[in-house]
């Protein structure tokens, strides 16, 4: 009972901070200079006409919300006009009927472009994430298990590397790497394959996410050997170890039922909110391989000052580390009896 | 009793710790012995090797940084220095089990208290899960902790801590083992806790039949508990006596001292305690002399060139100190 409350209002929390980031999303880049207006000035084929009528097919000529003109600059204006008039509530009724406006650049509807991009990504992170949680986890119990040999300070420090080496640099890498060896560097697919039975296209796109996959891989690997490593040694000198032990356990039992429940605690909370984050964090690793995902939309957006698609995808991530966040709540509350009730 | 042979016997003991600082002489030749049924109080202040000593005899030293350099720890016959890891595994738990100081901290926050116990089971005795958990279920009620068929289901945090100690009690005597050792068990625990919980272990060892031995700073509830009492000082013991005498015949100068600082029913209330002068002896350097001498009220010459062995002085009752602390005359 007390456990269904405490769930239910982590989740309203959500819910909560999800309604706070639409509001804080919307004018974020309400307040940030750049329409495609303006970015059209500067095409000197565009005149007047042809510019008003951009700024009315995406619904620019709208005040931004009651009393304010625009934002940036700030020009106030009418307080009495209905609201529905205003960019602001016409976004909200949008997002509530599943619509983000339309790119910019390629006129196609946010919602289409961030979904498809959206698993590739997942597909990316979600390999990337289980090898390094399996790799980290297991090289993690071993140092621990070795501590102060110099197979734990080895792997260590290799973690140590691993964790720093700036992502896009190891990717460029290990790029170069794979080119060499004839692995493919870019996109998802070799171009044509779709003819080809499933099979094989699969194939394919094992073939290309290697790398990127590797990327990732190995430098979360780092952080979660590193986690599990400091975490499993510090449940290793408690008290009930040593009660375990002078219960006559052996040093698998100990470990197996008594030390690795504890000491994937915190390795759970950086996972789950690394899931969030993670999303977000790709977009080196794509953009190095060309990979069609979510954190290259991003990267393509920027530079092409993209802005509904840049906002679909800033909304996306937030909903998502926000919604690890709240997994993490509540496997945290499954794994610990102490969290259940609060 | 008939059957009151020696069971345990422990020879010798020495454990060293190697640290950054240099080596820690920890214990340093302990010899003392059991029989069955019988209970035995050790006795000392902090770091004077009490529970590096039972750590020792329960091979549950880490290693490194200790290591017992030395000595025999002989139980029903077999010298458990001697035997592998996977041996001393059948030993601990189901022929000596151990009690610890903080029950807060001794138990397993995440697993239930059903579970604890039952794995003790489950380790060392073929029954099923469900004899387990019925076993679970009498040992909580044998501790005295109400409902306990439903308890086993609750975690460690929705006990106090003196139904923790009784958990702790319970699992311990899991395997109805011969030998209980409790590290200062009542320590973490107030003072009509306490008492409940020395109760407790008095009627259950009663009923067990098992021996016990008991770590305390506190001379002040052995009287009651042990039969038999080992005081120690700086890895040393210094001296052993039925309970009785070490009240009455006190012979070390340190068993007197710690008397005196002990408050006193008897004792008239305008007279303070007295406090051992000096500090407790520093462990890192090898012990030369009498470890107490410099705090000693009767030292001599001989005390600081030459440690007094623990020698039978009168009948079960053993001193090592070169003093008569009656006469004042060297012995």
């Amino acid at each position: 009972m007390d456990r269904t409350r405490a769930i239910l209002r982590k989740a309203a929390w959500s819910v909560f901070t999800i309604l706070f980031v639409i509001i804080l999303n919307f004018f974020l880049f309400r307040v940030l200079p750049g329409d495609p207006a303006r970015a059209g000035i500067r095409d000197p084929r565009l005149n007047k006409d042809a510019i008003e009528a951009l700024r009315v097919r995406f619904g620019l000529d709208k005040p931004v919300i009651n009393c304010f003109e625009t934002l940036n600059p700030v020009k106030l204006g009418d307080c009495a006009i209905n609201p529905m008039e205003t960019q602001f509530f016409i976004y909200v009724r949008n997002l509530l009927q599943g619509e983000m406006g339309f790119s910019y650049h390629t006129n196609r509807p946010v919602v289409d472009i961030l979904g498809e991009r959206l698993w590739n990504t997942i597909l990316l992170i979600g390999v990337g994430q289980i090898l390094s949680i399996i790799f980290g986890v297991a090289i993690g119990v071993f140092a621990a298990w070795k501590a102060r040999t110099s197979l734990d300070y080895g792997a260590v420090a290799a973690s140590l590397v691993a964790w720093s080496l700036p992502t896009f640099w190891l990717a460029i890498l290990l790029l170069f790497w794979g080119s060499t060896i004839g692995l493919p560097v870019a996109g998802k697919a070799t171009p044509g394959m779709s003819s080809y039975p499933l099979l094989q296209q699969w194939g394919d796109i094992a073939r290309h996410m290697l790398l990127p996959t590797l990327t990732y891989t190995i430098v979360y690997m780092g952080e979660y050997t590193l986690i599990m490593r400091s975490s499993l040694l510090d449940v290793l000198s408690e008290d009930y170890i040593l009660t375990a032990r002078a219960k006559g356990l052996n040093s698998f039992q100990i470990l197996r039922d008594h030390a690795l429940k504890n000491a994937m605690l915190p390795l759970v909370t950086v996972i789950a909110i690394n899931l969030g984050f993670t999303v977000a964090g790709v977009i080196q690793i794509e953009s190095v391989f060309s990979w069609p995902g979510l954190g290259n939309a991003i990267y393509e957006a920027v530079v092409r000052r993209d802005f509904p698609v840049l906002q679909g995808a800033f909304l996306l991530i937030a909903v998502t580390v926000i919604l690890a966040n709240l997994f993490a709540d509540l496997t945290y509350t499954y794994l610990d009896p102490r969290v259940r009730v609060e | 009793m008939t059957n009151a042979r020696k069971f345990l016997e422990v020879k010798d003991l020495k454990t060293q710790f190697n640290t950054p600082e240099g080596t820690v002489y920890a214990v340093n030749g302990v010899s003392f012995d059991l029989k069955e049924g019988e209970t035995l109080a050790v006795v000392g202040e902090s770091g004077c090797g009490k529970s590096v000593t039972m750590m020792s005899i329960m091979r549950l030293i880490q290693i490194p940084p200790g290591k017992i350099v030395g000595g025999e720890v002989v139980f029903r016959d077999t010298d458990l220095l001697q035997l592998s890891e996977e041996a001393m595994e059948q030993i601990r738990g189901r022929e000596i089990a151990m009690i610890f100081q903080d029950p807060m901290t001794s138990l397993n926050p995440v697993l239930t208290v059903g579970k604890q116990i039952t794995e003790t089971l489950r380790t060392h005795t073929p029954m099923t899960q469900e004899q387990c958990r019925a076993r679970a279920g009498a040992l909580l009620e044998l501790v005295g902790i109400p409902d306990p068929i439903k308890r086993l289901d609750d975690y460690p945090h929705q006990f106090s801590g003196g139904m923790r100690q009784r958990v702790m009690i319970a699992m311990s005597l899991a395997c109805t083992p011969s030998l209980l050792i409790a590290d200062e068990p009542t320590t973490a625990l107030d003072v009509t806790i306490q008492a409940q919980i020395i109760e407790l272990v008095k009627e259950l060892k009663k009923n067990v039949g098992m021996a016990m031995i008991w770590i305390t700073h506190d001379l002040g509830i052995v009287a009651g508990l042990a039969d038999r009492v080992i005081v120690m000082y700086a890895g040393y013991v210094v001296e052993e006596a039925i309970v009785d005498d070490l009240y009455e015949n006190t012979l070390h100068p340190y068993t007197l001292a710690l008397l005196q600082a002990l408050p006193r029913a008897d004792r008239r209330r305008d007279q303070s305690l007295k406090s051992i002068k000096g500090s407790p002896p520093n462990l890192l350097v090898e012990p030369r002399g009498c470890p107490f001498a410099p705090r000693c009220e009767f030292v001599r010459e001989k005390c600081i060139a030459e440690n007094p062995a623990l020698v039978n002085v009168e009948t079960n009752h053993k001193v090592a100190c070169w003093v008569d602390v009656k006469t004042g005359a060297l012995r």
